[in-house]
């Protein structure tokens, strides 16, 4: 099938940026998107032009380094995957395509379609762990946990870190991303020592970082392409709240 | 010959004995020292936020733009400790030996029993960090078996283990990293090791955002770049993964060692056509229920492949289900490399399916007439899910069709039991290390040794070298060395940029790729290999001279990423097809045609070959020198492994 | 916006329930007695500034929201396929807001500011409690001191602002009736997003009352409360 992108372009964080059209030419059913896009990068490298930068490694679904808002839909039109596992064959011939990276101000864009997302990683060093050093650690099955907690915790834990809710949200607010990492320390008891701080750190950081706020639309949890459930936000702020109201602690300088 | 420098004494007490006699740094000395640590997977991040807990300064690379995104996070299936929580007679010992044997006795003895001893330790730890492992009703720790070991000792979080357990370490690293103990830089690739008065004391990177050279200072570097499949084009390796930082190591004298076993895994989604940039696994435990098979004649596969027939036309009696009719005690669930050459041998008689002939089938309609389909999908909902989204074709429907792919390297560069490589203060850990895996890995060991080397063994071993330095002066900074290696890394980059050929880095990268898999891939013969040598010179002189390189180097510039990764792919390829050549027996994921069994098996020549090949560069367009670590087998004894 | 908006619900429960009163035929006599008694009665006169305060809190931290929310998406996408993933009135509750604060606006200075500046008619129902006959009568300003309950000879005389009578009058306007009702039904999805968002924002989720919060919000608040305000000024305009 041949194609019309609709691509952003932007050489820099300090440019500005723009769209520009771009043919894909005899792309098969059974690429992938990202594939499609290696295809075209192919051919503006034999022309001599600058091949779109995109972000990508493990193109199976797991690492969470690809992005793209594809016509309108963070990981494009499919629900519950990331761009790398999305095939042409959901898209048809003569399709027009516009392809864009994740809006936030929180994520700059570094070139083209890839966005800076380290804005997550310091959320995460603000308190997204257990502080137990390395040895010393009892026996693993010292600690029963339901299998039900065990269950919900994984669940929560399964987040990837791509942003896609951040791109979704109308609000561009990273609360499903922050929740779910909050949630899984909440649920378990290796969790429960920090687990009011924790709180705390996380929103706090998340808020430093300038994402949006959570108006409950539920479009993180729809376009999340592991399945987060929005129950992790409802969570994080009774977390929370809690914290604030009932337990405030001084949240840990750590040095 | 190779010191590997395994401490005496009864095996099982080796460890214990080497971490008392080695020297320690004083508390308060240890923020005197930086250690560089590149690569953040399971190796790299555990090493760090293992080493920082302890009070060194630790600076991390990744080339990703976070170090929770590195490729361990791929990991499916699970990781394998000697818990013996289910009562079936596990132990350590148990372990070590099925690693040794399944490893086909080319693994070290000393390493292979260090790494059964710490696992246990591994999974407490992970478990002490929120690792949500799956558990058992009562609460307990769930175990299943895997990759055809006869214990229960694998533990596991569904189907992303390997996700879970860098999760973890990723946030031991990140609380290292909020307390000033670490610090990360990301999107930053190493590009070359720097040497003062013989010992690593630093590296020269590239930010990969503005295009900066820079070099950093160290008193000590950890390699923990992973394997170097990508070699192949094809993988299952993410696409960034690389040999770059390892090979550079090497060329500045760290010996690189077994390049050429390579693990190929049996049940990968097979290629589509040219455009495909990456290999899919699913997880082996299809083999648990798929049955593999294959038309018997040449003329019904044409007719599959044509489309004239479906599978389901091919009557039971025009089926050969080849690995139950070879391994009749084993059937489907022989190990990965039976598996995968089997696959090979079909497809090279003409009996492959699908369009491109170059598959096997795995049928699950025996299992779902067995079992139903709702335990099927129970069993493996989500791989039949995967496997649906990238062929779009439905497995419940039509049996799938799988080809074997490079999965993992289980060779790597050459490090003595400290984990530390031939250049004093350069160490490597994981995947990067040839250490512990022999010439076949089995199921669940990777994460296992990447935790091992990171968590325990390295804050031991580096401590020790650390204190033997005599000093607490800090690197120095001016030393001319980083200069003139900066300005190396720089004139190579100058090079890159000026390529301005016809040919893109990619269509050299899979042109190597093709030479790699056919030549020394799933069987090798010396003539394909001397073959082989000759393409890959041919290639390697076509990259330097009519490859295109656009850009500049101040931008995010994956045109020049991948030049340099391929040009290093391009030397690492010759030097495995000459392991291969010089390898002239068959032994785990290297197999020769010229060394097998009656029956068509692998061969090991134990007189000969039972050492380590470690290689040492002597410069470009030199052959590299062997040398040889012997292996020194004082606890198993050597069998020919048989799955009839 | 979690607090206040759920405060908001609850008042308009007791505003609807108040204002059935209007549907009963006795010429405003209930209603106008128990407009006396909301203006009146202290605690409720507490509670009426806690809602006016709430209302304005609401909105401005609303707006605050709404300006936070716009700085964190600097540059929007070209192409947003927004019904993908989430329902029009959740990503719009600016503009249903906006709508219903301009109604309140409308609403207050039709009925409220009036009533409080004597700019309403006045009312004076003589009824007879042995035979429950009623007459009424309207009065003239001059004729009219305080609202009053008082009996003269088994007879029941209550003075009152007539504000029936100026809801009667007011909804005689096709334009404020129709008005009304747009303004009703973005109250309506404004609240069947609100509602439960609310309740999420505040961290209840739990898997038995969710459902139950959620059934709430779209029936009572986003069906039965809208229409029963809506069918006020249809009654006045269509019946009466």
């Amino acid at each position: 099938m041949n194609l019309t992108l609709k691509v952003w372009r932007q050489k820099n964080d300090k440019s500005k940026g723009q769209f520009v059209t771009i043919q894909a030419n005899d792309i098969a059913d059974d690429m992938s998107f990202l594939e499609m896009l290696d295809i075209v990068n192919e051919d503006l490298t034999r022309k001599g032009e600058d091949p779109i930068y995109f972000d990508h490694d493990c193109r199976e679904g797991i690492c969470g380094m690809c992005s793209l808002v594809i016509n309108g839909r963070p990981h494009g039109p499919k629900y519950g995957i990331t761009t790398c596992q999305l095939h042409m064959r959901s898209f048809h011939d003569g399709q027009t395509i516009v392809i864009e990276p994740w809006r936030a101000a929180a994520f700059p864009v570094l070139k083209d379609l890839a966005v800076d997302r380290t804005a997550f990683d310091r959320i995460q060093q603000a308190g997204g762990y257990v502080n137990v050093n390395t040895g010393g650690v009892p026996d693993a099955n010292t600690i029963a946990i339901p299998k039900r907690i065990a269950d919900e915790a994984f669940e929560s834990a399964t987040c990837i870190g791509c942003g896609a809710c951040v791109a979704a949200c109308k609000n561009a607010s990273a609360m499903l991303f922050v929740s779910a990492k909050i949630s899984q320390f909440a649920l378990l008891p290796q969790g429960q020592t920090e687990r009011y701080e924790r709180a705390q750190a996380m929103v706090d950081q998340m808020d430093a970082e300038g994402f949006g706020s959570c108006t409950n639309t539920g479009a993180c949890e729809a376009e999340c392409p592991k399945g987060i459930k929005l129950s992790n936000i409802a969570r994080m702020n009774r977390e929370y709240f809690t914290a604030k109201f009932f337990r405030e602690e001084d949240v840990h300088t750590h040095n | 010959m190779l010191d590997s420098k395994v401490p005496a004494g009864p095996l099982a007490e080796k460890w214990s004995k080497h971490k008392f006699n080695m020297k320690l740094v004083n508390p308060a000395n240890k923020r005197k020292f930086t250690i560089i640590v590149v690569g953040t997977g399971l190796a790299g991040a555990s090493a760090a936020a293992s080493l920082a807990e302890l009070g060194y300064n630790v600076k991390t690379f990744c080339y990703q733009d976070s170090p929770r995104r590195a490729h361990s996070i791929a990991a499916q299936g699970g990781i394998n400790a000697a818990k013996n929580y289910q009562n079936d007679g596990d132990s350590v010992f148990r372990l070590f030996y099925d690693t040794i044997k399944g490893g086909d006795y080319r693994a070290r003895e000393a390493n292979v029993h260090r790494l059964a001893e710490v696992s246990v330790n591994i999974i407490d730890q992970c478990v002490a960090q929120g690792v949500p492992f799956a558990r058992e009703y009562g609460g307990l720790l769930d175990n299943r078996s895997f990759g055809g070991a006869q214990v229960s000792r694998t533990f596991y979080a569904r189907g992303q283990t390997g996700q879970q357990l860098l999760l973890g370490a990723y946030s031991a690293l990140n609380r290292q990293i909020r307390k000033g103990k670490v610090q990360s830089y990301t999107r930053h690739e190493m590009l070359d090791l720097v040497k003062i008065d013989g010992h690593a004391r630093g590296i020269i990177t590239r930010d990969m955002v503005t295009g900066k050279i820079e070099a950093h200072e160290g008193h000590a570097v950890l390699l923990c770049t992973g394997g170097y499949g990508n070699v192949f084009f094809l993988s299952t390796n993410a696409m960034g993964c690389n040999v770059t930082a390892a090979w550079r190591a090497h060329k500045r004298g760290a010996f690189f060692a077994n390049p050429c076993y390579t693990q190929i895994h049996p049940t990968c989604i097979p290629v589509t056509g040219d455009h495909q940039s990456k290999l899919t696994l699913m997880s082996e435990s299809l083999r648990n229920d798929g049955r593999v098979w294959v038309p018997k004649t040449v003329e019904l596969a044409e007719k599959l492949r044509k489309g004239e027939l479906k599978p389901s036309d091919i009557k039971e009696g025009d089926r050969d289900y080849f690995l139950e009719r070879k391994y009749p005690s084993f059937g489907n669930l022989v190990p990965r490399d039976v598996a995968s050459r089997n696959a090979k041998e079909m497809v090279d008689e003409g009996r492959g399916v699908g369009k491109s002939g170059v598959a096997v089938f795995l049928d699950f309609a025996d299992a779902i007439k067995r079992l139903g389909k709702d335990t099927v999908e129970a069993k493996y909902g989500n791989l039949f899910d995967m496997y649906y989204q990238i062929t779009d074709e439905n497995p419940y429907e039509q049996p799938m069709r799988i080809y074997p792919a490079v999965h993992y390297t289980m060779g790597g560069i050459w490090v003595d039991y400290n984990l530390m490589t031939t250049v004093p203060g350069l160490y490597a850990l994981g995947e990067a290390n040839f250490s512990d895996h022999g010439a076949n890995r089995l199921g669940a060991s990777a994460l296992m040794q990447g935790l091992s080397d990171g968590y325990f063994v390295i804050p031991f071993t580096v401590g020790d070298y650390l204190a033997n330095l005599g000093s607490f002066a800090p690197v120095d900074k001016n030393h001319p060395a980083f200069e003139e290696t900066r300005k190396e890394v720089e004139s190579k980059i100058t090079t890159l940029l000026s390529l301005k050929g016809e040919k893109t880095v990619d269509d050299i990268h899979k042109q190597l790729g093709h030479i790699m898999w056919e030549y020394c891939g799933m069987a090798r013969t010396e003539e394909g290999l001397i073959k082989a040598k000759r393409l890959i010179q041919e290639l390697r002189k076509e990259f330097w001279s009519n490859a295109r390189v656009l850009g500049e180097n101040d931008e995010l510039n994956m045109s020049l990423e991948k030049a340099g990764r391929v040009a290093d792919f391009l030397e690492l390829g010759e030097l495995m097809v000459d392991d291969a050549l010089n390898r002239r027996e068959s032994c785990g994921g290297h197999f020769r045609l010229e060394s097998q069994t009656e029956e068509g098996e692998a061969k090991r020549i134990d007189e000969e070959f039972t050492y380590v090949a470690a290689w040492e560069y002597k410069g470009d367009n030199q052959p590299e020198v062997l040398h040889k670590e012997e292996l020194v087998f004082e606890n198993v004894k050597l069998t020919q492994r048989s799955y009839k | 916006m979690s607090l206040t908006g759920i405060f908001l619900c609850t008042f308009l429960i007791v505003h609807l329930i108040g204002n059935l009163q209007l549907f009963k035929d006795d010429a405003g006599y209930a209603f106008n007695q128990y407009a006396y008694f909301m203006t009146h009665f202290t605690p409720i006169k507490v509670v009426s500034y806690l809602l006016y305060a709430s209302i304005i809190l609401h909105a401005i931290y609303a707006l605050v929201l709404t300006l936070k929310n716009r700085a964190a998406r600097p540059i929007g996408y070209a192409q947003y396929d927004g019904k993908a993933n989430s329902t029009w009135n959740s990503r719009n509750m600016g503009i249903l807001g906006t709508i219903v604060l301009v109604f309140l606006a409308t609403h207050m200075q039709n009925f409220w500011w009036k009533y409080h500046n004597d700019q309403v008619p006045y009312v004076e129902y003589r009824t007879d409690l042995a035979t429950g006959a009623r007459s009424i009568t309207e009065l003239q300003a001059s004729e009219f001191t305080d609202y009053q309950v008082t009996i003269e000879n088994n007879v029941e005389i209550v003075k009152a602002r007539d504000l029936y009578k100026q809801v009667a009058y007011a909804f005689k306007n096709i334009g404020l009736v129709i008005f009304y009702v747009i303004a009703m039904a973005a109250l309506a999805f404004h609240l069947i997003h609100g509602f439960q968002s609310a309740f999420r924002t505040l961290g209840v989720s739990h898997k038995k009352y969710l459902p139950l919060i959620q059934a709430i919000g779209v029936w009572l608040f986003g069906v039965i409360v809208p229409i029963g305000f809506a069918l006020m000024p249809l009654y006045f305009y269509f019946v009466k």
